[in-house]
């Protein structure tokens, strides 16, 4: 390898070792733009007041799901769904992962927003979307394994997206703990006092509805679907 | 396919309509057995707070259903819905249906999978499931006669949580109210209370319509209902159904 000539490497490969070291930003031909893959990932929040955290998407090139019902929440997604930070989420999830990326600010209810991820085209390729509903101690929406493999360029397809619960946090309502507007209180908390399995969320209770320590009110109540989601590949 | 072979047998003697009818047989066959097929069937109970009681698994025809929304119930639906008893409805089930009763061989507690594996649907084209949600007064999971696809393929279901219809949904557990059988027989997750005064003494819908949910309460020695509501509350859909179709 130490004999090797820089000029006998493709352009792609010398693209690859010259991005790599942080040389060269734009680099690609036709032939490379052929061999890509790009979706545009649209949230638009259903909820009446219910903001969904910076979304997260992820793109992998092999089966993967970033939780299943009934099992145990990812450190990743406990952080996500108990606080709305989807960094860990997004980076300890590194099997099979083609692309990461992630949303700038919350979604309000009636607001949408776009992702886009693009890589190097997979015979499988499949895509993970997750957002907390912040007024809520540990719920969070999503997709996990979403198959586009065989989406055609200009294709899209749509999913009416549910509510989990990531079974890490009680849902006791309490001031002091949700983050989202409603409370303003805490987020990520490492102790598990709930079930510790992933499961559909029941709903909330709130004060409302008669439980006084609650401080969430009638308009956090919510149902499902809480979310529309609309994948397209551009590219 | 029968005209076919006469004639060949006036143009081509009979050596040929023999060969002919044997391509024939298959399919006449098919049509008079009608369905055959072999499935797996895979039910996932996807709440995070309540338990299923024993699954019924069936596969019937069109001449008979399980349970249908907007119809009074049975009185063996009933025994399911209110105290989780499948025996009644396999009785009642006509003799071509095939059943499968108690996959899990117990509950199927929240979260948790049971698996009906290669369950032979003789002649039956449809598949109907029900258990009793826990707790509830007459709360209780189900599919209603779903067309049994008759491609090979993987196809997934999602079920509503119904009511019976036959039951005040009062929330209160049998040890509550003395052992009387107008209560919920049990909350197998432990998180119940005790002390209710009952939530509702009537049923304005006394046939099978979609459940409203439980209310509960935050109170475990008192208030109106025994459940708790941040615990026993769900939103549809309850459980989702992966079949198989081999």
């Amino acid at each position: 390898m130490k004999q090797f000539n820089i000029r006998t490497l493709k352009s792609g490969a010398l693209c690859l070792v010259l991005a790599s070291a942080g040389l060269l930003t734009a680099c690609g031909s036709d032939d490379d733009a052929a061999k890509m893959a790009s979706f545009e990932i649209t949230v638009t929040n259903l909820s009446a007041n219910q903001p969904l955290s910076a979304l997260a998407a992820l793109l992998h090139d092999g089966d993967f799901k970033a939780w299943d019902i009934g099992g145990v929440a990812s450190d990743g997604l406990e952080v996500l769904a108990e606080g709305g930070d989807n960094s860990t989420f997004i980076s300890d999830d590194a099997a099979m992962l083609m692309t990461s990326a992630s949303g700038s600010a919350p979604v309000g209810p009636g607001a949408s927003d776009t992702l886009t991820v693009t890589a190097d085209l997979a015979s499988v390729m499949q895509i993970t979307l997750a957002s907390m509903l912040v007024n809520t101690n540990d719920a969070f929406t999503g997709t996990t394994g979403l198959d586009v493999s065989e989406l055609a360029v200009g294709d899209s397809m749509n999913q009416a997206l549910p509510i989990y619960d990531a079974g890490t946090e009680a849902n006791d309502e309490m001031a002091g703990t949700i983050p989202g507007p409603a409370d303003g209180g805490e987020g990520f908390n490492a102790v598990r006092d709930d079930v510790d399995f992933v499961a559909r969320h029941p709903g909330v209770v709130t004060q409302s509805d008669g439980y006084s320590s609650s401080v969430l009110d009638e308009s956090h109540r919510f149902d499902s679907p809480i979310a529309r989601l609309v994948v397209t590949r551009v590219k | 396919m029968v005209t076919v072979p006469i004639r060949t047998f006036h143009q081509r003697g009979q050596i040929m309509k023999i060969t002919a009818l044997i391509p024939a047989l298959p399919i006449a066959l098919m049509s008079s057995m009608a369905f055959a097929q072999t499935i797996d069937v895979k039910v996932t109970n996807l709440t995070q707070g309540l338990h299923f009681t024993p699954l019924l698994v069936s596969t019937h025809t069109d001449s008979s259903n399980v349970f249908e929304a907007g119809s009074v119930a049975t009185a063996a639906l009933q025994s399911m819905a209110e105290g989780g008893d499948i025996a009644p409805l396999l009785a009642a089930s006509p003799a071509e249906a095939v059943n499968i009763g108690n996959p899990a061989q117990g509950l199927l507690a929240p979260a948790m999978s049971t698996m009906v594996s290669d369950l032979n649907t003789g002649s039956n084209d449809l598949l109907s499931i029900v258990a009793m949600v826990l707790p509830t007064n007459d709360g209780f999971v189900g599919l209603d006669s779903w067309a049994i696809p008759s491609e090979a393929g993987t196809y997934t279901v999602y079920l509503n949580a119904y009511d019976a219809g036959t039951e005040v949904n009062d929330e209160r557990l049998n040890t509550d109210t003395g052992g009387s059988e107008d209560g919920i027989p049990g909350a197998p997750g432990g998180d119940a209370g005790t002390g209710g005064t009952g939530v509702t003494d009537s049923e304005s819908n006394t046939s099978i319509h979609i459940h409203r949910g439980n209310l509960g309460d935050t109170s475990l020695s008192g208030g109106t209902s025994d459940l708790d509501s941040r615990i026993h509350r769900w939103l549809n859909p309850v459980a989702k159904v992966v079949v198989t179709v081999k």
